[in-house]
Parts: structure tokens; C-alpha cells; sequence
């Protein structure tokens, strides 16, 4: 296992097609988390398009991550992705607090030219569920456990 | 997150240099983009071309600078990349913000 003691990100060789890498529970952390993970194969061989979807719904899973699950203590949270014919198959780990009521949020969104006050958050459960597919939840003994795929078809 | 503003005739030109607004930088980009428009301008245009990746947290600070713009100005928007424009599109903020392909004619970049 490669160690980057700096950044809290380890990074270890995995079977050809699949990339793994276990990051801090910061807003940092996370933003060079993504930058590590989208260097890597097989996330290189992602069209912009593909990219771009990929990485709002990791970021937002993240984001929710350390601003929730972690928010009484720190940890880790490890993202394991596996590119299998057109599709991305991501599991997303950490050891922080269980999902209130144990579900994930509906994330649903109302037209802002609609709303008296424009929404300022609540976009990214929104974000998460338009862009991934099947999307699953588990809380395992210590560890919350999501699960989700996105169609990469249009990769080059 | 480096911000660099210019005021041209009735604008307030400002471009993001950095490449991201993400939940590390959202804060510091809301605090200084407050800050720039609190100067008197008719209109306020964000040139968003270095922006490559917006998440929720980035949208969130920029919907916040658009209410600090008071009900007489509304915040403009200029070249959004495909994924800052992907998150427009499907949060449905691209029908509340007037947004330029390219910055309007007669502006430059500022900087």
C-alpha cells in the first residue's frame, strides 16, 4: 500500500480495472482525494462527459460524508470503483454515525423560480440520485456501506 | 480561492482563477465575492471559464452572493464549463440565473 502521509490518502494496486482510495474525513481531503482517484486508471479512460458526472456524485457523497456522517468525530472513508463493460461500480465505506432512520435522503427538489427564498443547499442528494443508479444503503456493524453504479457508455 | 475583479462602464467584471468551487473553497469564495460586490455597479458578471467542477456546496455560495446582490441586480454568469453547466441544468438554477455563453461584448477578462 502506497501511504500519502501529507494528504491522509492511501492508494493500493488492485485487480486490472479497479481503483481504490482511502481518504480523511476533510473538505481537503476530499478534493485531493477526487484529484488522486481521477488520475488513476480506470478513471483516465473516462470521457469528459462521464467524468464529470462521476465526480459530482462521489464529491456530493463526500461532502455528505464528512459534513454527517462524520460530524461528532473524525475517520476514514474508502471508495472502491470497478469499471465493468460501460459501467462504474462504486462502494463507498466509512465507520462514522448510521443514516438517520437508516435510509438515504429522498432528495427531492422543487423549481427555484418557483421558491419565494432561493435554496441555498439540499441539492446534493438531488445530484446523487439523478446521476447514479441503484443506489443502496447498508449499515453493517460500525460501517455505513453505499453502493451504486453509473453508466459510463460514451467513454473513449 | 483567487478571485480577480475589474470594474468596466456599468459592469463589475470578476473571474475565478482557480479551477474548482468545491465545499473546501465555497466559504472563502462567498466572503470575497461579498466583498467585491459591496462596490456600486449597475451589473455583476462572473466569468466562471477556469471552472472546471462545481459541486452542491459551490452552487449553494453562489445562489448566497446573488441575494447579497439585492432585488436590483441579479447576478450574471459566463462561460460555464459542460459539468458547472451539467449541475445548472438539473438543479434547475440555469432558469434564475441570466447566463452569457461568453462574456457580453464590449467586456474582457479580468485580470
Amino acid at each position: 500500500m502506497l501511504a500519502e502521509r501529507d494528504t491522509g490518502i492511501s492508494h493500493s494496486l488492485e485487480p486490472a480495472g479497479t481503483v481504490r482510495v482511502v481518504l480523511a474525513s476533510d473538505h481537503e481531503s476530499v478534493r485531493s482525494g477526487l484529484h488522486h482517484l481521477f488520475a488513476s486508471e480506470p478513471m483516465t479512460s473516462l470521457s469528459e462527459e462521464s467524468r464529470g458526472a462521476v465526480e459530482i456524485v462521489l464529491a456530493e457523497i463526500l461532502n455528505n460524508v464528512v459534513e454527517h456522517a462524520y460530524a461528532e468525530f473524525p475517520g476514514k472513508i474508502e471508495i472502491c470503483v470497478t469499471l465493468r463493460e460501460t459501467y462504474l461500480f462504486i462502494r463507498m465505506v466509512d465507520t462514522g454515525l448510521p443514516m438517520p432512520d437508516g435510509e438515504l435522503p429522498i432528495g427531492r427538489m422543487s423549481d427555484p423560480k418557483l421558491a419565494r427564498d432561493l435554496p441555498e443547499g439540499g441539492f446534493g442528494w438531488f445530484l446523487i440520485r439523478n446521476l447514479s443508479q441503484d443506489l443502496t444503503y447498508d449499515r453493517d456493524g460500525d460501517q455505513n456501506i453505499l453502493g451504486f453504479c453509473i453508466s459510463v457508455d460514451d467513454r473513449h | 480561492m483567487k478571485l480577480d475583479s475589474e470594474h468596466q462602464g456599468e459592469f463589475i467584471v470578476i473571474r475565478t482563477l482557480d479551477d474548482r468551487i468545491d465545499a473546501a473553497g465555497a466559504l472563502q469564495f462567498k466572503e470575497r465575492m461579498r466583498e467585491i460586490v459591496s462596490e456600486p455597479s449597475e451589473r455583476v458578471v462572473l466569468d466562471m471559464t477556469n471552472v472546471g467542477f462545481l459541486d452542491s456546496s459551490g452552487l449553494g455560495a453562489i445562489v448566497a452572493v446573488m441575494k447579497a446582490l439585492g432585488p436590483l441586480r441579479r447576478l450574471e454568469l459566463s462561460g460555464l464549463t459542460p459539468t458547472v453547466e451539467k449541475v445548472f441544468r438539473l438543479t434547475r438554477m440555469d432558469s434564475v440565473f441570466i447566463i452569457h455563453k461568453t462574456l457580453p461584448e464590449g467586456l474582457r477578462h479580468a485580470g
